[in-house]
């Protein structure tokens, strides 16, 4: 917990994300984005928590993140990804999506593309809830139901899916290169295929209960069809989208909004959650079997006794595991990452061992060492 | 003499661009004006001085060690900045951030430490030298030349570390000196046994105040001792020292340029002169130090006042003047309510209710509200105000602006941990009308659902079989299929979801089932009466079919609610003026269902009374 940096900001963090780093490189996290809400003027701004230690901050803590540079941004972020290590893909509460460009040598960001009304109403504007993206593809949702997908340098839209959704599609994640999964606010799993031209899902999920809306979803870095979702009661529910349509189990993480829901991208047993509850909750599993225990089924209350035993390779096929049935071994643990009760975390990103969360607290907290 | 009647003179108020907020304190021909905190650079701190009321255990050194940190940043700022005037209006947040933090240290020291004779005076020593911090500065640059003791500040310095009563310091300090005059070693070492033995009181040792007072007598008179023996003469600086000891007030009042502050200048003149100070002496002392310090010229600024107000112990006066000084309610509030916890303040039952805590937190915490993004930190205020505060709470959330949805969900979220059930009902009703006209009405059910609002539900269903009629077909349909326990939520929805079925039967070609959903839509009476008609259309074509699909008893039923409906049609639309070609429509079509019904009925009778061969 002492490697904790909180930083505050004087702007309420609506996203946080890493910077990409390549795989080839075993360069650590060390750059990142943040964008705003609430404000009368928003910004985007680039941090980094140097450990190249250059920015001579002899009282600053080790760690503690630096401005780089900041641009105004038109509308609350609602959404924030990057879209290579220069670029990142903005949502706006205006319905713009915005294409930002991060000068290295000179410090500056500049807009690089913009579709302005993206995401509207007949009359008026609707927010863009989510982006995603896999460059060049970029792929945004919004309260007015569509689905809409640019590519980076072209100018107009590649395609549009009008009324996707009767509701407002909360958020949205690949599953493959060419298909997408979004999540709206009737609690429902849809999952699109991009290559046909219908504009109909080829699955509907949906939990069998109340229609809690659901917020975040993410998927398994590894096992493509394991996907995680949290909704408005704090629930986390994990479905395997093959099999049938509902999920596969249920967790009760937090007493709110669950806002932010991230596999580890290589630690994958490992799992983050924030929530408008305050709190940022780490899961790790330490199975004896092999697969992790929140894909055994069944409902599990919070957190369960530690487990001494080490969490294993997980290569095994899910499906044998799953067949054979044993589902009772599995521990789960789960820990407050947060030094105490903040107001909402909106968001949060993990990259190797360091991350990043952002609060309506006006705070940006760093972690350099998580335990995974 | 006539008064004329022209316009007044406009000042430009130089350092204040447009959109800042000013305050400004009429004072005796002058008026004070400066910035005040509403700005978004200051905002910093709200954030973190809320988190005070919850840790009511040591508020005042969470303030303490927040508050430097943006400090920190308005400093930065204001030097790193090139724009001469937005230095110039950091300069001026920080010097009232800075104003701030001493009279709030003065409080913590005064009422809440309430220190008694003796340590009183160790804790005044240390504010002054929390709050004047340039002495180290001029140190450093001292020490770190090449020569310190031939430094052009150095006797500055050392005299600065006396005031403040360092003297451990200042003994180092004159060490350096004292090796570059080896003739005046004598002289430099007796001046260092007078520094070394001023005595300072210990409130944990076992020392009474009266000893302490007889010793530092003692050590009083012989440094006047040394005075009256000229042992200094020779050495202008050292002489300037030892009358400083002595506490010789003209040498104190010719150091205005070092002491800086009248409070400064009380400190020392305390330090050297009374020790033993009482607090209910204070403010005699105060008011002297005050009248001596500032020349008739100078008039003495609302922060004097303030800092008056607080060594007379006239918490009232000073929270007055505070009030007024300072154009919000932020210190204010924080201030009286640290004051209120240590119950330190009677509480005034004001006119409108509560008591002074409650009104100027309920105060500070409405203003915050009407900024665009404080308005959760209010929330917390206003639940720490037993009185009034869930009032206040109940009509402000409802004003909050909600351009997006997540907003909308973080406001309920509020509301619903306070049970504040019916702002749910009226948010999600916002909500839930925004998004039908811009015709989402997934949206809106869902809306409906989270406030259970089953008229609404009602509505959107409407909308929805209206959709149907108009149009032949369902929108939406993700919607309507996966509807879910929601369906529960209003009969209307109820109807709509059970009709959709019977299509989604229709479709399977399960004919049976969908005969008996129909027929229990009508005899349940679930669906409404208008929606009959298109119901009994809808079984037309079962009707038709050449299997038999309903019995003779539902045949029966189906006749039943026909006759039933027309009969209640002929009631309700006798004497209305209806267009000939409707009328030849709705008539048709009644003759048809009654065919279709006679002859399933026929073929029902005669299928249920074959015997199987």
């Amino acid at each position: 917990m002492e490697s904790i940096n909180a930083k505050y900001v004087s702007q309420k963090i609506s996203k946080s994300r890493w910077r990409p780093v390549s795989h080839s490189s075993l360069q650590q996290a060390d750059i990142f984005a943040t964008g705003s809400w609430d404000n009368e003027d928003n910004k985007i701004s680039f941090w980094s928590i140097g450990s190249h230690g250059s920015s001579g901050v002899e009282d600053g803590f080790e760690g503690d993140p630096q401005l780089l540079c900041e641009h105004k941004h038109d509308g609350d972020v609602l959404d924030l990804q990057f879209l290579d290590q220069d670029r990142i893909v903005t949502a706006s509460s205006t319905g713009a999506v915005t294409i930002f460009r991060h000068h290295q040598n000179s410090q500056t960001i500049s807009v690089s593309q913009q579709w302005a009304r993206a995401h509207r109403y007949p009359s008026d504007n609707a927010p863009c809830t989510g982006v995603v993206c896999s460059s060049p593809e970029i792929v945004t949702v919004g309260e007015d139901g569509r689905i809409i997908v640019f590519r980076a340098d072209q100018e107009g839209v590649i395609r549009v899916i009008d009324n996707a959704d009767s509701s407002t599609i909360h958020a949205v994640t690949y599953l493959r290169t060419t298909e997408i999964l979004t999540v709206n606010s009737i609690g429902q799993l849809k999952l699109w295929d991009l290559r046909q031209q219908s504009n109909s899902p080829s699955q509907i999920l949906s939990l069998s209960g109340d229609r809690v809306p659901l917020h975040c979803v993410d998927r398994h870095p590894n096992q493509q069809h394991i996907v995680a979702t949290g909704g408005q009661d704090g629930m986390l529910c994990v479905w395997d989208v093959r099999q049938g349509s509902t999920p596969f189990s249920l967790m009760e993480a937090h007493s709110a909004e669950m806002w932010e829901v991230h596999f580890h991208p290589t630690n994958p047993d490992h799992l983050f959650t924030c929530s408008e509850d305050g709190s940022l909750l780490h899961w790790e599993t330490s199975s004896q079997s092999d697969i992790p225990s929140f894909l055994q089924g069944g409902r599990n209350s919070s957190m369960t006794s530690r487990s001494a035993m080490a969490p294993a390779g997980g290569n095994q096929s899910l499906i044998n595991a799953w067949l054979s049935g044993d589902s009772s071994k599995g521990r789960l643990e789960t820990t407050h990452m947060l030094p105490s009760q903040t107001l909402s975390v909106n968001s949060l990103d993990v990259l190797g061992q360091c991350l990043v969360c952002g609060t309506d607290g006006e705070a940006i907290f760093v972690n350099r060492q998580v335990p995974v | 003499m006539e008064e004329v009647d022209v316009e007044p003179a406009v000042t430009n108020i130089p350092a204040a661009s447009s959109g800042t907020h000013l305050g400004f304190a009429w004072g005796p021909g002058d008026i004070l004006v400066y910035e005040t905190l509403y700005k978004a650079s200051g905002k910093c701190r709200y954030q973190r001085i809320h988190t005070l009321l919850p840790s009511v255990r040591d508020p005042a050194t969470s303030m303490r060690t927040k508050n430097p940190t943006c400090m920190e940043e308005l400093q930065q700022v204001a030097v790193s900045t090139k724009v001469a005037e937005v230095a110039m209006q950091y300069g001026n947040q920080v010097s009232i951030l800075l104003a701030i933090e001493l009279i709030w240290n003065l409080c913590e020291v005064l009422f809440i430490d309430a220190a008694p004779a003796g340590s009183l005076l160790l804790h005044l020593l240390d504010w002054v030298r929390l709050h004047k911090a340039d002495v180290d500065e001029k140190a450093r640059e001292v020490l770190q030349s090449e020569s310190p003791a031939e430094h052009r500040d150095y006797w500055d310095v050392v005299v600065s570390y006396v005031l403040q009563g360092r003297l451990e310091e200042a003994r180092q300090m004159l060490v350096k000196q004292a090796t570059l005059q080896p003739a005046a070693r004598k002289m430099y070492k007796q001046m260092d046994t007078l520094l070394s033995k001023m005595p300072f009181y210990n409130p944990g040792g076992t020392q009474t105040l009266t000893e302490f007072d007889v010793k530092w007598r003692h050590w009083h008179e012989e440094v006047d001792r040394c005075l009256q023996d000229n042992s200094f003469a020779s050495n202008k600086h050292l002489e300037l020292i030892c009358k400083i000891l002595v506490g010789d007030e003209d040498t104190l009042l010719e150091h205005k340029d070092l002491l800086s502050t009248w409070y400064h200048f009380l400190v020392t003149r305390l330090l050297f002169c009374h020790p033993t100070v009482k607090p209910t002496e204070l403010h005699y002392y105060a008011q002297s130090c005050l009248t001596m310090f500032l020349d008739s010229r100078s008039v003495p600024e609302p922060l004097d006042s303030i800092l008056l107000a607080a060594f007379e112990f006239d918490i009232h006066q000073v929270i007055k003047d505070c009030s007024i000084a300072l154009n919000n309610w932020w210190f204010v509030a924080h201030l009286t309510d640290l004051l209120d916890h240590c119950k330190l303040l009677q509480s005034h039952n004001l006119h409108f209710g509560s008591n002074l805590r409650e009104f100027l937190l309920l105060e500070y915490a409405s203003g915050l509200f009407t900024h665009h993004s404080l308005w959760q930190l209010a929330v917390d205020y206003f639940d720490h105000c037993p009185e009034f505060g869930r009032v206040y709470l109940e009509l402000q959330i409802e004003r909050v602006p909600l351009d997006t949805e997540r907003k909308a969900l973080k406001v309920l979220r509020i509301c619903e941990q306070r049970q504040m059930s019916e702002q749910v009902r009226s948010i999600c009703k916002i909500m839930a009308m925004r998004a039908l006209r811009n015709n989402r009405l997934g949206s809106a059910l869902s809306w409906s659902i989270r406030a259970k609002d089953a008229a609404f539900a009602t509505l959107i269903s409407e909308r929805f079989l209206q959709d149907y009629c108009a149009r032949g077909t369902f929108s939406d349909l993700d919607l309507i299929d996966n509807l879910g326990p929601a369906m529960l939520l209003s009969d209307r929805l109820t109807f709509l979801g059970k009709y959709r079925e019977f299509h989604k039967l229709y479709g399977e070609k399960r004919f049976r089932e969908a005969s008996k959903l129909l027929l229990s839509l009508m005899t349940a009476k679930i669906a409404p009466r208008s929606f009959w008609m298109t119901l009994l259309t809808d079984a037309l074509p079962l009707l038709e079919q050449k299997e038999v699909i309903f019995s003779a008893d539902q045949t029966h039923e189906l006749m039943f609610c026909l006759e039933e409906l027309m009969s209640s049609l002929n009631t309700t639309t006798a004497g209305t003026d209806r267009p000939m070609q409707d009328e030849d429509i709705e008539v048709t079509k009644v003759e048809l269902l009654r065919l279709a019904l006679a002859r399933n009925l026929a073929m029902a009778i005669v299928k249920e009374g074959t015997v199987e061969a």
